[in-house]
């Protein structure tokens, strides 16, 4: 086992106590990147090669010399006796949808390609200060705008670590993979409707997306701004809490970050979870997929072994002393990606009319006459298809002719959404759940260019997560074993607002008691020997 | 689903496509047009909800309530340390100034 395999926690620990430095960690991180990785995202990529296809392709900036600099002055801190912070000397990888002062800040597309940020967003900071080891920018759908990592404008994409002719997810999927390879031990992404969750799910790490408002968004590149949440990549509920600690909080940068305290988040792990209340709900237990040719929607149960992963969990929970409630109504859950089809793009393309050629970004070539001309050749250059889909959805259904039909419906439909968490979680109420528990994805990490390019079906690869952006609660993804293909299972935990301690107190109790698991002793294909 | 009646027209596409300020590639088009009908025949779903007249509509999931709001920040000038580094970003600059083509206008008589 090398140091780059080693926790969070576990360097933290090897760093204070002198038995590694912060330069030995981070080298070992760069030789498993250079093992593993491949060559990182680039606008013209060139066709891809046979060695490209068996690499992970996580990057799209390494910032080594940034990152080596970082690392000596943590170890110079650490010598003369000085507390580098809570992530002292741990090396992380940034999705490149935040910004970093003075490093390409591309959001995965053209039109940000050559756009060095002037300030760094606020988790990114806070890392930083806490004494993290920033490697630099992963990969991600264009936009956050995916579930695979495919639309990035940066190729070759990233793959799945598990199987590298699997998609990682997304779209914090360059995050996912990197933490899954080895590369780092913690990623910071962003999960508007299962965006951290999905990708965790399919590379067998653990991803969590904090209740709206527990994270600042101030840096953040924005998507839908009423369902972004920036949250933590990892291996374990540990690691994920230590960085979720250094993350979370207010922000007066941020008009919509909580003004509510942040608990000691590792403190809670070791508690009991004797008597917690954890739910089911069979609207979680079955899939909707639209037909292609009828146009009629469909509902099946998830995979089998995707339903059994989950009641393995109950049966670890209910061993554990917790109380499992059965039955518990979730009805809405089937129209959250509809009600996100309309939301999310009515907010993104609200956010995309400041890419325009002028300010920054790319910016179109050649002689030109008017400013209208300058706009829709930049922003027809600059965009790629997943950018240009979601800004005509959402000018169509906040038209003001059929806004009440669809925009106002769909904010209605939220409100219902939210509802079923707020009875499913109230205090007085039948069910009182400390947490529901159900499969994160319906299926596990699918096959590179199969769904790519229907975005309908693209978006039902979200289903399960999504409920959790519209109401705003936190949820928490780990791994719960392997499919018969050896492609990671995800287990998902959702809670009421604010309750990002008992998910990852859940989460540790059901890794501590399944430590030794069969399924454990796999490890992802890219760094099988031989 | 292809099949199904596609709600929005080339007219109507191309109306949109103007309004968002795009140029696109005819196979952009296309390819755009049926998916912009699956995503809207998507969206139907909502239509068979019923949803009482008192459902208010929710802008967030999370609610903010005085303890969680913010405080509003001080109405203070917080001058910006490096505007040079902001105005620079963009890719046609002179002298401070960032420059762009003829702004569509009408000269008043």
């Amino acid at each position: 086992m090398q140091l780059c395999d080693f926790s969070a926690v576990e360097i933290r620990d090897h760093i204070f106590s002198k038995q590694a430095s912060a330069v030995e960690v981070l080298e070992s991180c760069l030789r498993r990147i250079k093992q593993v990785d491949g060559r990182p995202g680039k606008l013209e990529s060139g066709p891809e090669t046979k060695e490209d296809a068996e690499r992970v392709h996580a990057f799209i900036t390494l910032t080594e010399d940034a990152a080596r600099v970082q690392a000596e002055m943590i170890d110079k801190m650490i010598a003369d006796g000085e507390d580098p912070g809570p992530l002292a000397g741990i090396p992380a990888t940034i999705k490149d949808i935040f910004c970093v002062k003075g490093t390409p800040s591309t959001a995965g597309s053209r039109i940000l390609a050559n756009f060095i940020s002037p300030y760094t967003a606020t988790p990114v900071a806070r890392m930083r200060s806490a004494g993290a080891v920033l490697l630099g920018k992963v990969n991600l759908d264009e936009f956050t705008y995916g579930s695979s990592t495919e639309s990035s404008a940066f190729q070759p994409p990233t793959r799945n670590p598990w199987d590298t002719s699997r998609v990682p997810g997304g779209s914090s999927g360059g995050s996912a993979a990197s933490v899954a390879a080895g590369e780092a031990p913690l990623s910071l992404g962003t999960d508007t409707a299962g965006s951290i969750r999905q990708p965790a799910a399919f590379c067998g790490v653990v991803g969590l997306k904090p209740t709206y408002g527990r994270v600042s968004r101030y840096g953040l590149i924005a998507f839908g701004s009423s369902l972004d949440c920036p949250g933590p990549l990892a291996r374990n509920a540990k690691d994920t809490a230590l960085m979720l600690h250094t993350i979370a909080g207010p922000d007066p940068r941020d008009a919509t970050s909580a003004n509510l305290p942040v608990s000691d988040y590792l403190e809670l792990l070791e508690k009991e979870i004797k008597g917690k209340r954890i739910g089911l709900s069979p609207d979680y237990f079955q899939i909707t997929f639209p037909n292609l040719e009828t146009g009629e929607y469909l509902q099946q149960p998830v995979p089998t072994e995707i339903r059994d992963a989950v009641l393995k969990a109950v049966d670890v929970y209910r061993a554990l002393g917790a109380e499992i409630i059965e039955d518990v109504p979730m009805p809405n859950t089937r129209y959250g990606i509809p009600v996100y089809f309309v939301i999310s793009r009515v907010e993104a393309a609200s956010n995309l009319h400041r890419f325009d050629g002028v300010k920054y970004g790319h910016r179109t070539n050649g002689e030109i006459n008017d400013l209208k001309t300058l706009y829709r050749k930049s922003r027809g250059e600059g965009f790629g298809l997943q950018p240009k889909l979601r800004i005509l959805m959402g000018m169509y259904v906040s038209a003001a002719q059929y806004s009440e039909q669809y925009y106002q419906r769909a904010l209605q439909v939220r409100t219902l959404i939210r509802g079923d968490f707020e009875q499913a979680f109230d205090l007085n109420g039948k069910y009182k759940l400390d947490a529901l528990l159900t499969p994160t994805t319906p299926t596990t990490a699918f096959p590179m260019k199969d769904v790519y390019g229907d975005s309908v079906l693209m978006q039902y690869a979200d289903q399960l997560a999504v409920p959790a952006n519209h109401a705003g609660i936190p949820g928490i993804s780990f791994p719960g074993g392997l499919d018969m293909d050896g492609l990671p299972i995800g287990v998902q935990l959702l809670g009421p607002d604010f309750t990002e301690g008992v998910l990852l107190q859940l989460t540790h109790a059901y890794e501590q008691a399944t430590i030794d698991a069969e399924w454990r002793i796999l490890r992802p294909a890219v760094l099988r020997e031989g | 689903m292809a099949n199904l009646k596609q709600e929005i027209s080339r007219e109507t596409f191309d109306h949109l496509v103007e309004l968002a300020a795009l140029e696109l590639s005819e196979d952009e088009s296309d390819y755009l047009l049926i998916e912009l009908n699956n995503q809207i025949s998507a969206i139907h779903e909502l239509e068979a909800i019923e949803i009482a007249k008192d459902v208010p509509p929710a802008s967030h999931g999370v609610s903010y309530t005085p303890e969680s709001s913010p405080p509003l920040r001080k109405d203070d000038w917080d001058a910006c340390e490096d505007a040079e580094s902001i105005i620079n970003q963009s890719p046609f600059v002179d002298d401070g100034f960032i420059v762009v083509p003829d702004i569509p206008h009408t000269t008043l008589k």
